[in-house]
Order: structure tokens, then C-alpha cells, then sequence
């Protein structure tokens, strides 16, 4: 062997292209199966019947549609805008200053990564249901769940994955830069504005387009937050499953999985724009 | 007059680390200072308290006879070059050279018109549209200086500024900062490892080693009388021979043999003498000239090593090795590796230091 690549025998190698191609057809069958029929004129999901754009229409006309599309986008943006704030502040405090119990904090804002969708969803129940009580009666109020508590909880999740895009942005850039802005007469809130924000932004900017994509896409979690008047999209399209399919979940989801793979996709340029060092 | 920089009893504590132990240091208005030690004896951390970037632990540091200890670096009257430059990526030349004035509020077409004028002074006339990364690394320390010296700080600190360039470009390097600091005439203070780089360019050193002061000095000063073992060591190649005092004039060697050798001090203490390759002389055995009959030691050469301009030889002495540098032509003698010979020295060059 003369290092290089190495070349397969005839075999191994359809093998593998079989296998590639298999990989694909899996990832992509459902998805172009549920777009086409998406354009299907026929009440029943998987039966073709001409093509049609009504389903999309009836997207646009249905009250209910409408209303769960406007308490996902509300969450999403509320629950982004937070989060990328708390997110980055985290990011900025656990990489740049050394304090006490700085390891244990690293470590729990990772845990929501790990946690599994129900727990968090259960503990969010709990918690909700626990708080809500709490301040009921200590205030005489009677406050509810509902698009509050959607968006909390998704901030809660979304916190993590902002702050582990913008530490690895931060990670590449020497505290130096910080230190020569100051030395050239900045205060710390003018080195922060003119030269370290500049330089996470794509970090910034990803994890933010992250936590838009994990609100507008969460079910579990938001199912168990939500309370009456604030069901999101994917909450409602998984309700219309249960209660009989009809064709326009095949709309409903053929739109959120476009806004979704656009989001990914922008936060992917994002993070790669001035991808260079930032040293 | 008041001194650009006055460090009383400074002392910096990482934790149990002492970094810098009780300094005390005076930098004069328009020299040029060298900070020059080992990596890790403190002269980064000095350097960053008069910069601002460290607070001492103890003790005061005044930048012209205002008291600084605690202000934040944007406080005080002193620029940095950073070893690695820390130019703003984001941020054209123009940009970076002109930040500091922006941040101080200085009408934009001033600065702007303060920033080319300083670009044109360190060469880069034309190149203010680009990027740091579009720089050679000679390019990125001169925009480092423009951005710097901009401000009109009233001493400017460099650490480490040439160690990241190869060793022709920082020669030149050395040659333009100094005349830089002549024509401006601010003090520089400077951070370096390199003992020749500050011998070349400093009017005054400062030895450090293990976070404490050791000698200051004019590099004469530091490199004729050095004050103890290390700062003999470190700056140049020399001898160091292990020793006694005897009494004010002569130093008895661990092997018993007694030299001329006067030395401030007190009979009884170890000390090492050192003598420089170049001052000593090399002849046949028995050739000593009278005079220096008191300060000659016999040997046999160990190895011979032709450098062209001169010719190293390694002088077996009993107990030690010693190192000899002779004239390639001086004399027309040359000796071959285990020739008898006789080493001797004037009485003025050889120098006793503490342990």
C-alpha cells in the first residue's frame, strides 16, 4: 500500500453504493411521498385523485390553522429574542470569566440537551401546574397556562443551544482582542459593541436560527406547556392525526417542513459566514 | 525630572503564584527599556500592570507621578503593542489604526486624517482598505504600531514584539523601532526573551527571573557586571567558575588553586567568577606572560570548533570545561584538540557574582 486512496474490490464497493443509495431512499422517500400527496385532490391521505392546489387553500382559510400558525410564530420569536440574549450572556460569562462553581454551571446548561423531550415536558407540567398554584393563592390571581408558558419553556431548552454555538465562536477568539480595545481606550461595554459582538455574530445568528427552528418544530414539550388558546402548529397537526387524517396535514406539514429546512439552512450560512479564525 | 514610570514594591499574586515579587523600577521620559528574562519570570505581568490589564496586589505604579494601580487600561496614558499584534479582524487597517481616537471621541476627519498620516509614517500608504489578514506578518506589527502610537501615549509597552517575525525581518524591525523611538522620542518599554535583541536595541535593561528584579542597567552595565550568577548566565556566554573568597583580592577555587580576583565580598562566601570566551587568551603551556601569572589556569584543548571570524576552543581544566574564543588569524597560532596549553586573563575582565 502507497498510501492514496485506497481502492475497493468490485464487490465491497456496489455493496456500499447500495447501501448509500438505500440511506437516501429512506431519508427522502417519506418526504417527497408526503409532498406529492400534498397535491392530491382526494380526502383520503395516501390515495391520488388528481392534482389540486386546495389543500393549500384550505391552509389558508382554516380559523383553526390560522390560529395555532400565529401562536407558533409568537412563541418562536418570543422564546428566540430570550434566549438568544440569556444564551449568549451565558456563553460570554462561562468562557470568559473564571468564577466560583464555573465548572457546575457548564455542566447544567448542557443538561437540557441531554434530558429526554418527556422528562423535560413532565418536569415543565410540574412546575407549571406547582408555580401557577403558588402564585394564585399568594396573590388571589387566577393565571393559567397558556402562550406564556409555551415560550418559557421553549427558552428553557433553547438557552442551551444558543450558548453552545456562541462558546465555540467565542472559543476561537482571543481574550486579547478584548484587552487591546480596552488598551485603546474602550470601556468594556464599547469593547463588547465594537469588537467581540462583531465577531460572534455568526455564532449569534446560528444559535438563534437554531432555537426559531426547535420552537416552531417542538411538540412534546409544548403539549404539555400549553394550556387552552395557545396550541402551536405541530401540536395541532398531531391532534388532526389523532382525530381522523385528512389531506391538509399533508399541506400544514409540507410548509412547516420548508420554514424548517430554510431556518437550518440560513443558520448554516450564518455560522459559516466569516467562518475564518477569529484570532 | 519625573519618571515616565515609577513601580514601588509591586508585587503581583495569582492564587499562591507569585508572579512578580516587591519590584521596584524607574523607567526615565524617552528611553528606551527592555523587561528581558525567561518565560515565566514576570516580565509580562510587570508590563501588563503598567498597562492596566493586571492590578497589582501590592504596591504603587505611577505613570508621570500620577498614581495608576487600579485604573482600567482605557484610564491610562499608555498604548500596547500585543505580542501577537490582536489586530481586529473585522476592521480594515484604517480602522484599526484609527479605533483608539474613535473611541476617544475625536472629530471623525481628524482621526482620520491623524490615522493615514500614521499609516504613511510605518509604511503601509495604500493598504489602509485592507484586511489584517491580508497582511504579512511584518505588515500586521506595523499597523500594530500605527494603532498604538496614534494615540500620542506617553509611553508606549511592546511585548514580545518581533517574536513572531523570522529572524531577517526582525532585524530590520529592530532598526526601524529604534529610530522610531528616537524621532518620537516616548518611551518604549519592551518584553523580551531574546537577551541580543535587548543588548541591540535598549538604552537601559531590567533582568528579571522567578517574578524578582535583578540587575538594571545599561547593556554595558549588565553584560561587563553582571551582579549575580544568573544574570552572568543569561545574558551572553560566559565561564562561571565555583569559588571562595579568600580576602579583598584573591578567590580560592574548589580544587584549591588560588587566583587574583577582587571581589566585594565578605571572606568565606561562595561566589562564581565569570569570565567571558573573548576575554580570555590561549597560548602554549608555559607561556603566560608575568603579569598574568595570577590569573592563568593550565589545561589541554578538548575540541576545536572553526567558526570562520574565530575559533572556539574547549579547554579541559581539571574539573571544568572551559570555553575559549580565539582570533582565527590572531597570532597565527591555532591549536589542535589535545594540545598543552595555558589560559589566561586580563585582571579587569574577569568579574565575581553571588550565587
Amino acid at each position: 500500500m502507497s498510501g492514496g486512496v485506497r481502492q475497493l474490490r468490485g464487490g465491497t464497493r456496489s455493496a456500499l453504493s447500495l447501501n448509500a443509495a438505500l440511506v437516501y431512499l429512506f431519508f427522502y422517500a417519506p418526504i417527497l411521498l408526503l409532498i406529492f400527496y400534498s397535491f392530491s385532490d382526494d380526502d383520503l391521505v395516501g390515495r391520488w385523485g388528481g392534482f389540486t392546489l386546495d389543500w393549500y387553500r384550505a391552509f389558508g382559510r382554516n380559523d383553526e390553522v390560522q390560529s395555532a400558525l400565529s401562536v407558533s410564530i409568537r412563541v418562536a420569536l418570543i422564546s428566540t429574542v430570550v434566549s438568544v440574549v440569556l444564551g449568549t450572556m451565558a456563553a460570554l460569562a462561562l468562557e470568559r470569566y473564571r468564577f466560583r462553581g464555573n465548572r457546575i454551571f457548564d455542566a447544567l446548561l448542557y443538561l437540557p440537551v441531554i434530558v429526554p423531550d418527556v422528562t423535560m415536558a413532565v418536569m415543565m407540567l410540574l412546575f407549571f401546574t406547582w408555580s401557577i398554584d403558588v402564585v394564585n393563592t399568594s396573590f388571589g390571581l387566577s393565571l393559567g397556562k397558556g402562550i406564556s408558558t409555551v415560550a418559557l419553556s421553549h427558552i428553557a431548552f433553547s438557552i442551551s443551544f444558543v450558548s453552545i454555538v456562541v462558546r465555540a465562536r467565542l472559543a476561537g477568539m482571543t481574550q486579547t482582542l478584548e484587552e487591546a480595545a480596552q488598551d485603546l481606550y474602550a470601556s468594556q461595554w464599547q469593547a463588547f459593541r465594537h469588537v467581540t459582538l462583531p465577531l460572534i455574530m455568526p455564532g449569534v445568528i446560528g444559535g438563534g436560527l437554531l432555537a426559531l427552528t426547535l420552537s416552531l418544530d417542538d411538540v412534546v414539550i409544548t403539549q404539555f406547556a400549553a394550556g387552552p388558546g395557545s396550541t402551536t402548529l405541530p401540536v395541532y397537526v398531531f391532534g388532526l392525526i389523532r382525530r381522523g387524517v385528512s389531506p391538509l396535514i399533508n399541506a400544514v406539514s409540507v410548509v412547516m417542513l420548508a420554514a424548517s429546512v430554510l431556518l437550518v439552512l440560513l443558520s448554516l450560512l450564518a455560522q459559516r459566514a466569516r467562518g475564518g479564525s477569529v484570532t | 525630572m519625573t519618571a515616565a514610570v515609577e513601580i514601588r514594591g509591586v508585587t503581583k499574586r495569582f492564587d499562591d503564584v507569585v508572579a512578580v515579587d516587591s519590584v521596584d523600577l524607574e523607567i526615565a521620559d524617552g528611553e528606551f527599556f527592555a523587561l528581558l528574562g525567561p518565560s515565566g519570570c514576570g516580565k509580562t505581568t510587570t508590563l501588563r500592570m503598567i498597562a492596566g490589564l493586571e492590578f497589582p496586589t501590592e504596591g504603587s505604579i505611577r505613570i508621570f507621578g500620577e498614581e495608576v494601580g487600579t485604573l482600567p487600561p482605557n484610564k491610562r496614558p499608555v498604548n500596547t503593542v500585543f505580542q501577537n499584534y490582536a489586530l481586529f479582524p473585522h476592521m480594515s487597517v484604517l480602522d484599526n489604526v484609527s479605533f483608539g481616537l474613535r473611541m476617544k471621541k475625536v472629530d471623525k476627519t481628524d482621526a482620520r486624517a491623524k490615522s493615514m498620516k500614521m499609516i504613511d509614517l510605518v509604511q503601509l500608504g495604500g493598504m489602509e482598505g485592507r484586511k489584517p489578514s491580508q497582511l504579512s506578518g511584518g505588515q500586521q506589527q506595523r499597523v500594530a504600531l500605527a494603532r498604538a502610537l496614534v494615540n500620542e501615549p506617553k509611553v508606549l509597552l511592546l511585548d514580545e514584539p518581533l517574536g513572531a517575525l523570522d529572524l531577517k525581518l526582525r532585524q530590520e524591525m529592530q532598526t526601524e523601532l529604534k529610530s522610531l523611538q528616537r524621532e518620537l522620542g516616548v518611551s518604549f518599554v519592551f518584553v523580551t526573551h531574546d537577551q541580543e535583541e535587548a543588548m541591540a536595541m535598549s538604552d537601559r535593561i531590567a533582568v528579571m527571573h522567578d517574578g524578582q528584579l535583578l540587575q538594571v542597567g545599561s547593556p554595558e552595565e549588565i553584560y561587563e557586571r553582571p551582579t549575580n550568577r544568573f544574570v552572568a548566565d543569561f545574558i551572553g556566554q560566559t565561564n562561571l567558575i565555583d569559588a571562595t573568597v579568600e580576602d579583598d583580592d584573591h578567590i580560592i577555587l574548589t580544587n584549591g588553586t588560588r587566583l587574583r580576583a577582587p571581589s566585594p565580598h565578605e571572606p568565606g562566601t561562595s561566589v562564581a567568577m565569570s569570565l567571558r570566551p573573548e576575554a580570555i587568551s590561549i597560548g602554549p603551556r608555559g607561556s603566560v606572560p608575568d603579569e598574568h601569572s595570577a590569573t592563568s589556569l593550565e589545561g589541554a584543548v578538548a575540541s576545536v570548533t572553526y567558526l570562520g571570524h574565530a575559533v572556539d576552543y574547549s579547554v579541559k581544566i581539571g574539573w571544568i570545561d572551559l570555553e575559549v574564543r580565539g582570533g582565527a588569524t590572531a597570532g597565527g597560532q591555532r591549536f589542535e584538540a589535545g594540545d598543552e596549553v595555558s589560559v589566561w586573563w586580563d585582571r579587569t575582565s574577569d568579574w565575581v557574582v553571588a550565587d
